[in-house]
């Protein structure tokens, strides 16, 4: 295998396309999270989006309503988590592990007649550029509309927490929802919202998966990414900017156990695809052990319930 | 009090309810449907074993749960505890691939036990040492320990003569658990199950162990104030929990299975989960709710053959009576609420 300049180019290339479900599954988790609701049902929300977006684009030829109806759907399925642990007082983790049980079986189910369909090709942006600069080409252009607004979505939701009031307004009702509720802050309302953010992000990178990664639709075919999504936020200690780092990372994972199996590399693809989970715990550890550390970005109060007295 | 044994039934009727409307919307008859999905399935001999081979794994892991569940340690990769302990309890059955003993069967069964246990310790001890969070430790060994199993049925442990599929040798008989009736798959793993069953009630509600679980779960803050050793305790229930769900591991490979391959669970981890819950952490209660979680199982299989309908719709209604039992707690809180929550307190 020859390993010259433009080979690495568009291995970087097909890295960045891995990671962005990643990448758009964790920014959106990561808001929920940083409001202080812990949602386990990434999963499920994901392939709901990734099903329905399909769906809508075999139904209606359409990509734009596909792409839409993707994150819509995602809004849908997170409003049962919404109302379940704002309204009804559910507990967090509970609740979302039935969301992802729940969304993983009524995909299949809406998917049944949507097996085997080819699906569309999905129009990509600068496609001139990508062949005519070596090296730079693949990595920066050829690419889906998807894949620009991924990458820019962690400095975005970068920007918000850090510079808007809106995200100081996130991050009070996540690290004490009791001042913040004293403060006149409507401490559910400012949740829901997140949850149903949080819902769009993990529809759409469910879309991206069955749009546009592997444009088909194959049952369970998120294959777990809802759960390294999950991994990352904590591995990015809640930081979207170490998101991306480590959306690189794993999804690089990712693409290095492909190659590996076509060259025979000896190291288990196993051991690789582990990777991701055993980092995870490793920073878990060492975060856990320094309060200071844990302190910068963690919600405090995640996954604990709200409750005002009315 | 009563009420909190009874919401669990409005869940049950309430989840059939939105099944039957998930099959009206589909385009079956809903009651045609339902038929095929809670009746039929159970309806004969053969079906009312399998009913029981499916509950047997559920109870024992959802028993292993309802210990750290009721002292607020939220192990939720009880799925991982079971595939490690396959994997150590399946590990002993193939060096005896070749030999009969009487003696061959209990190792396993221990050996699968003690899998569950020490990998159900990992994130007990990072949750009481190094104070990290126990639900996403869990959740990512689960992973991680599927990926080992899988490693291992394609790569060491690969039957040397199976042409390569991802699977190990086959069990010798004398490590497969005895069959209770000829032709039915029901086999003597069952009776694990009952025995965790009557000893979690008896240490559960008889003992001084059991007594600080409740308390912990009940009130971190008095547990400390009473003096109970919450790291020991945090570290015994993870052992519990880690060793019943290795055994349910171990049952399904040494009952109806008989080999090491990729699928050796359905998500029965996570499904327990729900069963926990239902049961409402209470030892008879969870017989009863591996007994109806069971049937969603066996009824998707039914309704996969009879109406063509893809086996996950079983993830539906797992999904759905979770959903719905949580809701209905809603009705016992606001009772709760009342006597123990000033103005603006959280709730665990």
């Amino acid at each position: 295998m020859s390993l010259d300049i433009s080979f690495i180019g568009i291995l970087i290339g097909s890295i960045m396309a891995s990671s962005v479900p990643l990448i758009l599954a964790a920014s959106g988790e990561l808001i929920t999270e940083r409001s202080g609701v812990l949602n386990l049902g990434v999963e499920g929300m994901m392939i709901i989006g990734a099903i329905s977006g399909f769906a809508l684009m075999v139904i209606t030829d359409n990509l734009f309503i596909a792409v839409v109806g993707s994150m819509l759907s995602g809004v849908i399925i997170s409003i049962i988590f919404g109302f379940l642990t704002q309204s009804l007082l559910t507990n967090h983790v509970a609740t979302g592990l039935a969301l992802t049980i729940f969304g993983i079986g009524l995909s299949a189910m809406l998917g049944k007649n949507f097996v085997g369909i080819p699906g569309k090709e999905f129009p990509i942006l600068f496609s001139s550029l990508r062949e005519s600069i070596p090296f730079f080409g693949p990595i920066l252009f050829g690419h889906s509309i998807v894949l620009y607004f991924a990458f820019a979505l962690p400095f975005l939701t970068n920007y918000f927490l850090k510079k808007t009031k809106l995200g100081l307004v996130v991050r009070a009702v996540g690290d004490s929802p009791v001042s913040a509720s004293n403060q006149g802050i409507n401490v559910i309302l400012v949740r829901y919202c997140c949850i149903l953010y949080g819902g769009a992000m993990c529809g759409l990178a469910g879309a991206y998966l069955s749009l546009i990664y592997t444009p088909q639709w194959i049952e369970n075919m998120t294959a777990g990414r809802g759960w390294i999504a999950l991994a990352l936020v904590v591995f990015a200690t809640w930081s979207p900017i170490k998101v991306l780092i480590g959306a690189l990372i794993f999804g690089g994972i990712t693409i290095l156990q492909l190659h590996m199996q076509a060259i025979g590399f000896r190291i288990p693809v196993q051991f690789l695809s582990a990777l991701p989970y055993l980092m995870t715990i490793i920073v878990l550890v060492v975060i856990s052990r320094d309060s200071r550390k844990i302190k910068l970005n963690t919600p405090t109060s995640l996954g604990r319930i709200f409750y005002k007295e009315k | 009090m009563a009420l909190y044994f009874f919401t669990p039934f409005i869940a049950i009727i309430l989840t059939i309810l939105g099944g039957g409307i998930i099959f009206y919307i589909l385009g079956f008859n809903p009651i045609e449907a339902l038929k095929f999905y809670f009746i039929t399935p159970i309806s004969n001999l053969y079906g009312l074993s399998e009913l029981l081979l499916k509950a047997t794994p559920l109870c024992l892991i959802a028993i292993g749960l309802s210990f750290c569940f009721k002292s607020n340690n939220w192990n939720i990769g009880a799925e991982g505890q079971l595939t490690f302990g396959a994997i150590v309890g399946g590990g002993v059955a193939l060096l005896f691939y070749n030999q009969e003993g009487f003696y061959i069967l209990p190792l396993v069964i221990i050996a699968g036990a003690i899998g569950g246990m020490i990998f159900a310790l990992i994130p007990a001890i990072l949750k009481t040492y190094f104070n990290t969070n126990e639900i996403l430790v869990s959740l990512m060994l689960v992973y991680v320990s599927k990926l080992l199993l899988d490693y291992l049925v394609v790569g060491p442990w690969s039957n040397p003569e199976g042409f390569n599929f991802p699977e190990t040798r086959q069990f010798s008989d004398s490590s497969r658990m005895p069959l209770l009736f000829e032709g039915l798959r029901i086999h003597a793993g069952i009776f694990l199950a009952l025995a965790a069953v009557m000893l979690s009630w008896f240490v559960l509600y008889k003992t001084y162990l059991g007594f600080q679980i409740k308390v912990s779960g009940l009130s971190l803050k008095t547990a400390k104030y009473a003096g109970f050793k919450g790291k020991t305790m945090i570290l015994v229930v993870f052992m519990i929990s880690g060793a019943c769900a290795g055994l349910a591991g171990v049952g399904e490979i040494t009952g109806p299975i008989g080999q090491l391959h990729r699928m050796i669970s359905p998500d029965y981890g996570f499904t327990a989960i729900i069963v926990a819950f239902l049961g409402r952490l209470n030892p008879f209660g969870i017989i009863f709710a591996s007994l109806v979680v069971a049937l969603t199982y066996l009824g998707a299989e039914t309704a996969q053959i009879f109406l063509q309908i893809p086996k996950y719709t079983g993830q539906v209604f797992q999904g759905m009576i979770l959903f719905f039992l949580l809701a209905s707690d809603y009705l016992l809180f606001f009772k709760v609420k009342i006597l123990s929550l000033k103005k603006n307190e959280f709730r665990h």
